[in-house]
């Protein structure tokens, strides 16, 4: 790995910009940071946004466990619980539809304009994040801890090879994706 | 027609270049891409402005500590690609209510704020409730074939369509 680098902080801060400005462009260029975009696929009428997750998680699984296999690369698998995952996520996923962008998307919906993003969604955030710090003590004592899996891939969780789990998911998510296109989606 | 001044390019050529995104920033950086813990330590920042140093040694805040990290960098990155996106494509405009909220319940931008705000809140709540969002959990995560960001993401999903088909279908059906 490249260890010196990411040992240099002010190196860090510009890599992790220069990324985000590829990142940015590339989510705004996909229509992802559009409002309605991602109403249309949380309304299952328009799937760009899954397309753009899948084809990413395709390309990106592939060079990840490729790198990671000639030391390159660790993981960072965040530990998650039924209490944290599945209930943070739903909450998020009201979130999700009701501001009709995400945190990422909605950076992006800021540079290209929307309004809604900046003074409505962006303060909301702040707010929501900054309630949650707060709550944080009691919660993660409680419904967060309900469940709890660890920091566990699905390769260590069936005991197998990684790529004896990442080949097929790639396929499945091809498939899908040839699917999603031939029915017209 | 030039690429480059393209309004939109093929979600799969998107994503593909996202996913070689996440090569580099686990090569260069050894971390995933994520957002929504910039907008924690954003929180954390203004919090500080009205009440001291004390915020960080909030339980939460020691977990994550409130600096400009990379991460945070990534964030205003992402703003400035946007606008640079937007800019050559010639999309970049002021949109206070989005078409398709309007076509729902009208140009109301009072609404659309309310909304949006309401929204926000339960997205920040649900980020960090989760650990993640649909960067973080919903492609680094699930590229890492992480059992958490499996689950996160098909919730956000779940949620994400069942509020929607209430929001679009009963309340303004």
């Amino acid at each position: 790995m490249l260890k010196a680098l990411h040992a240099r902080k002010p190196a860090q801060l510009l890599i992790g910009l220069l990324l985000g400005i590829a990142f940015g462009f590339l989510l705004q260029r996909g229509g992802a940071t559009r409002y309605g975009v991602i109403i249309g696929q949380l309304m299952l009428e328009d799937f760009t946004v899954v397309k753009i997750m899948l084809s990413a998680v395709v390309v990106g699984t592939l060079g990840v466990h490729l790198m990671k296999s000639i030391g390159l690369a660790e993981l960072h698998v965040k530990p998650g619980s039924v209490g944290t995952s599945l209930i943070g996520g739903l909450i998020f996923g009201a979130g999700f539809a009701t501001l009709g962008y995400c945190p990422g998307t909605i950076a992006g919906a800021v540079g290209q304009g929307s309004m809604d993003a900046l003074l409505g969604g962006v303060v909301g955030i702040l707010i929501g994040s900054g309630v949650l710090a707060a709550l944080y003590p009691r919660l993660s004592r409680g419904v967060m801890a309900v469940g709890d899996f660890g920091d566990v891939t699905l390769p260590r969780l069936f005991k197998v090879n990684e790529w004896v789990v990442v080949v097929p998911m790639v396929a499945l998510i091809v498939l899908l994706l040839w699917w999603l296109e031939s029915a017209g989606l | 027609m030039d690429f480059w001044t393209l309004e939109r390019w093929s979600p799969y050529l998107v994503g593909a270049g996202i996913g070689v995104l996440s090569w580099l920033s686990f090569l260069l950086s050894n971390k995933p891409l994520g957002c929504s813990t910039a907008f924690a330590k954003t929180s954390g920042m203004i919090e500080r402005l009205f009440r001291g140093s004390g915020v960080d040694q909030k339980e939460y805040y020691r977990k994550f500590p409130i600096q400009i990290d990379w991460q945070w960098m990534l964030v205003i990155g992402v703003v400035i690609g946007a606008f640079f996106s937007a800019a050559l494509s010639g999309s970049l405009r002021l949109e206070w209510v989005p078409g398709r909220f309007e076509s729902a319940f009208g140009y109301a931008p009072v609404l659309r704020w309310v909304v949006a705000v309401i929204g926000g809140f339960l997205m920040g709540f649900g980020s960090r409730w989760a650990d993640g969002c649909t960067s973080g959990h919903g492609i680094s995560g699930t590229l890492q074939m992480a059992v958490s960001s499996w689950v996160a993401a098909i919730s956000f999903f779940v949620g994400g369509i069942a509020v929607a088909m209430l929001i679009f279908r009963v309340i303004a059906g």
